[in-house]
């Protein structure tokens, strides 16, 4: 296999492509526009479903309809249409079939803007749509991680009979890398036997959200709760970098993780013993590496491109051990390795000792300041 | 070693794609590389630019606050990228469509009539691959067959009666430094 220069979308559609997806039902939305419009000719190219949807609504009902016969299945949608889908998405987590959601991140809330954005963090993790359900969620950080996370993402969904969610910001959709593609899988012949497919020659089996009486309801919430606790188990994902004697630690996801790794290295260079964790999967969070990297370092500094939402999850698994933190650029602007590097200097300088300092309010007030200076 | 490239002017005078030639060019050289646009809400007539990062290590972040080389093809993008470029780095810039032809200290800066350059080999949108030209024999970070070869496998199918052409800007631009380095060393 050689390497290709591909861009972030295309990657991505081509990667759910080879994972085996039947059926692809969208809505356009910059920064993700470039992802439906390639299934739009490889879908039926290939004999499989596309639909431009008239909404992003009509999309992700289609996208439960299709799960619900037992295919593999999927859309793609940028914050402010993921929003729009966020009823079929808890319908199709109450009615557990497993399907796959690509976010490309934007600058919110509202209409926001078209640049790149972590700011739907909260909403991805702890759920975004009504009632007790757990999706899965992953943040690749570059073009060839989009591939490989899309192909495990379908895999996921399928094991679990749970939604999937790859996030990326605007960045990782929009930007070109050489990367590899794996080769085309066979789709499955046979449905699986929960699905809806015709009762011909056996009993009719019927998939719904609705559980009327709340015992039987309590019994599919605990049940999905037992498949958050195994999937928490056995999915956590993340990378690292120079963590051997890394006394400040830098914790950052997707785009903001691998700008966050220049400024490592750069500061490394300087002889300044920091290292960096970077989170694949949001759920199934790493609270376990976090915890135990607090144990070695002597403080955290966590990035994103929002106002702090991963750094809520931090601070749950630092358990006030350490000082954290925190250093965000928002509203859809990304910061550059520069900005990093001088909050890596100046912990370096002036060590936090107070394990309970407010980092939200101490960086409102960094931030603040840099805004003023740059206008 | 890490490069770094932004080039930027009006939507529509070839600074994406420019882009992309010296990332296939990088690539197909081995290295790691990344291209990313602005990708605002703009139209011919707008600005538009993208930023090239090529390196021998894996590529942190694809966006760069001062980039070793500006390719800067109008005015807006000289005013814009003329102070950010990195000390010791490379300003080149489209003297056609810009009001002056120096630049601050610290960097090397090159004002080349681009528009009037592809005018003579008969098509002013040759003006990015004539500045590409220009930038590698300057900058030396690729070859300029190298640019060549990444034009001719990369080009739209629609676009390949043009490849001469290009080839003609590539050619040209790198001329243009040659004797200005030749007029100097008078």
């Amino acid at each position: 296999m050689t390497k290709k220069l591909l861009k972030g979308n295309h990657a991505l559609a081509e990667a759910a492509v080879r994972a085996g997806c039947e059926g692809f039902f969208g809505y356009p939305i910059t920064p993700s526009t470039e992802f439906l419009e390639y299934m739009s000719s490889r879908m039926p190219e290939l004999g499989r479903a596309f639909v431009q949807a008239e909404s992003e609504v009509a999309a992700i009902n289609m996208v439960y309809g299709a799960a619900c016969a037992g295919k593999r299945t999927m859309t793609a949608s940028s914050s402010p249409g993921v929003s729009l889908m966020m009823e079929g998405l808890s319908y199709i987590a109450g009615t557990e079939v497993p399907a796959v959601l690509v976010n490309v991140m934007r600058g919110g809330p509202g209409l926001g803007n078209i640049a790149p954005s972590q700011g739907d963090y909260n909403q991805m993790v702890k759920g975004g749509g009504h009632g007790d359900y757990f999706p899965i969620v992953i943040a690749p950080a570059s073009v060839q991680e989009s591939i490989d996370y899309t192909m495990l993402a379908f895999d996921l969904a399928d094991k679990y009979r749970t939604l999937v969610y790859v996030i990326v910001d605007g960045n990782i959709g929009q930007m070109m890398e050489p990367a590899e593609m794996p080769p085309m899988r066979e789709i499955p012949t046979e449905a699986p036997d929960w699905a809806v497919t015709g009762a011909e020659g056996r009993d009719p089996i019927a998939l719904s959200s609705i559980y009327i009486d709340p015992y039987d309801e309590e019994v599919t919430n605990l049940r999905l709760l037992k498949k958050k606790l195994e999937i928490e188990k056995n999915e956590v994902i993340f990378k690292e970098f120079f963590m051997e004697d890394a006394e400040i630690v830098i914790i950052g996801f997707g785009t903001a993780g691998r700008i966050s790794l220049s400024a490592v290295r750069e500061a490394r260079e300087q002889g300044i013993k920091v290292g960096l964790i970077r989170p694949i999967t949001l759920f199934p969070f790493p609270f376990e590496r976090i915890a135990e990297a607090a144990e070695q370092a002597k403080s955290f500094l966590v990035v994103e491109m929002n106002t702090g939402m991963m750094l809520d999850d931090i601070q749950v698994a630092v358990k006030g051990k350490i000082p954290v933190e925190f250093y965000g650029r928002l509203g859809g602007v990304t910061p550059f390795p520069d900005e990093i590097l001088s909050e890596i200097n100046r912990i370096n300088e002036n060590p936090p000792t107070d394990p309970n300092l407010d980092a939200r309010a101490d960086w409102v007030k960094r931030l603040e300041k840099a805004i003023e200076g740059s206008n | 070693m890490e490069t770094s490239i932004i080039i930027s002017g009006f939507g529509g005078q070839g600074t994406l794609f420019a882009g992309q030639v010296i990332t296939y060019a990088a690539m197909a050289a081995g290295k790691e590389v990344t291209w990313i646009p602005s990708y605002g809400p703009e139209m011919r007539g707008g600005t538009a630019n993208c930023t090239v990062v090529i390196s021998d290590n894996r590529i942190g972040s694809p966006l760069v606050l001062n980039p070793t080389i500006v390719i800067a093809m109008n005015q807006p993008s000289l005013e814009k990228y003329e102070s950010l470029v990195a000390e010791g780095g490379y300003l080149i810039a489209n003297k056609s469509l810009i009001e002056k032809d120096f630049s601050r200290s610290g960097i090397n800066s090159y004002f080349i009539p681009a528009n009037e350059l592809a005018a003579e080999i008969g098509n002013m949108k040759m003006s990015s691959m004539l500045l590409t030209g220009a930038m590698v024999e300057i900058t030396g970070i690729l070859s300029l067959d190298q640019i060549k070869t990444a034009l001719e496998n990369n080009l739209p199918a629609r676009h390949k009666k043009t490849l001469p052409m290009n080839f003609q800007a590539i050619d040209k631009g790198a001329e243009y430094i040659k004797e200005l380095a030749a007029e100097k060393a008078k």
